[in-house]
């Protein structure tokens, strides 16, 4: 049976993680392959990277960093943060990315997701939606969730997916940050409505909102950052609880 | 150990040469027929869409040349799909190592399969070592028939052929260069054929 994936994230600057990083005894918490091992072998399923560096001096140091984890690491990792072009996703995939995740630059110009598709595959491109629900409307937001946008959710989410995204990572501004849980409604109506595999991000606190996301949510695979980085959830004690609630998970 | 990546275009090869290298082998990466002749092993990548990895192949001469290897030969992926009968992607004929369809998977599950599966009913040198039921990473919309030539199997909506092998040929449909320890002791095993 396929098992339901637990994704963490790394925030990277200048090819350093950033928001403190603060569990078990690391030489140096700020080294991404450090850590990418760490996560590995702590049971992570998978990775995802997010360039969050604002410079062309800081976007090059991150190929350098994608090639390191790329040597070191023995589990897919996903990057993210910045992509706009074929170029970008080349140089990624090139220095060993398994899969690239686009945002902003999907929804300024969609025919980008076709064009990843087509040249790499539909396996390598999350398209990554942040989306805040106001007045019982979930509307699209981008630039790390700064710029809202007219855009429904799900209406985007079904367009990524004809256009040939091969997955969605959802993040819900109204729940990320809050450690209350995931946006268990909305995951269930994305997993419902599409047929390509969602993965919740944004809210967890808990171990039990892991749960829920898998079971409420129906979601594929769950995402944080800050509950695994800080310690407060650790990964094998998450996937035994899950495991012990008939929930399919990789041990 | 002369180890050689087949290099026609198709698919992120730089994963599988970084797995082999953890394991202290450099593999090469090549598309010259002799030196992949002359190769004590060889590994058939491939990701991406099967007909156009099968016009790569054919304008390389590589399609004819591929089933006539003596030597071990790794397909991984659409690699070992390429190795196959035929596959639904496209409509394409494959190399015909293989006696067995590739086919998509129904709507009746999310597609593509992504992220981690146990494989079963392990009949082959290649998974010494490996436990029945050990995850392996997986990322594929298509999938070979179950068969004779079948040495693992993986339940996704049915049961299909998740690694084949016929003589020195052998194709795996997971990952095993991403699929952790247990995936990196399969590409040793490889080497040691």
């Amino acid at each position: 049976m396929l098992t339901k994936r637990i994704i963490p994230c790394l925030d990277i600057k200048n090819g350093r993680t950033v928001k403190g990083i603060n569990f078990v005894n690391l030489i140096d918490a700020g080294d991404p392959v450090i850590l990418a091992k760490q996560y590995a072998d702590l049971g992570a399923d998978e990775l995802v990277f997010l360039d969050i560096s604002a410079t062309l001096e800081g976007r090059k140091t991150m190929l350098e960093m994608v090639l390191k984890v790329a040597e070191q690491v023995n589990i897919p990792f996903t990057v993210g943060g910045g992509i706009s072009s074929i170029e970008d996703v080349d140089a990624l995939l090139k220095c060993g990315a398994d899969k690239v995740s686009i945002n902003s630059s999907a929804v300024k110009r969609p025919d980008l997701v076709n064009e990843l598709a087509d040249k790499f595959g539909s396996q390598c491109v999350v398209v990554a939606i942040d989306a805040k629900q106001i007045n019982g409307e979930w509307f699209v937001h981008l630039a790390g969730g700064t710029i809202p946008t007219k855009i429904n959710l799900f209406d985007w989410a079904k367009q990524v997916e004809k256009r040939g995204a091969g997955e969605i990572l959802f993040t819900s501004m109204n729940n990320d940050g809050t450690k209350a849980g995931f946006a268990n409604e909305a995951l269930a109506k994305l997993s419902s409505e599409l047929n390509i595999p969602i993965i919740a991000s944004g809210g967890a606190g808990t171990v039990q909102h892991f749960i829920d996301t898998f079971t409420v949510g129906k979601s594929d695979a769950a995402l944080a950052a800050s509950v695994f980085h800080f310690g407060e959830i650790a990964i094998l004690e998450l996937k035994e609880a899950l495991k012990k609630k008939n929930i399919p998970v990789r041990i | 150990m002369k180890l050689i990546i087949i290099n026609y275009g198709a698919g992120n090869i730089k994963s599988i040469q970084f797995a082999f290298k953890r394991l202290g082998v450099d593999a090469i990466l090549s598309n010259n027929i002799d030196e992949i002749r002359t190769a004590d092993k060889v590994i058939f990548p491939g990701v991406g869409e099967a007909s156009t990895a099968m016009k790569m192949l054919q304008e390389s001469g590589l399609d004819k040349v591929i089933p006539t290897l003596k030597q071990p030969v790794l397909g991984i992926c659409l690699g070992m799909q390429l190795m196959c009968n035929s596959s639904e992607e496209g409509d394409t004929k494959g190399l015909g190592i293989f006696n067995v369809n590739v086919k998509k998977f129904s709507k009746v599950v999310k597609v593509p399969q992504m992220g981690w599966n146990v494989i079963y009913d392990l009949k082959s040198d290649l998974f010494t070592g490996i436990k029945e039921k050990e995850f392996m990473y997986l990322v594929h919309s298509f999938y070979a028939e179950n068969c004779e030539e079948a040495i693992a199997t993986t339940d996704y909506e049915i049961e299909y052929a998740s690694a084949l092998q016929k003589d020195n040929f052998y194709g795996v449909q997971f990952h095993p260069e991403k699929s952790g320890v247990e995936g990196s002791k399969i590409l040793e095993n490889f080497l040691n054929l």
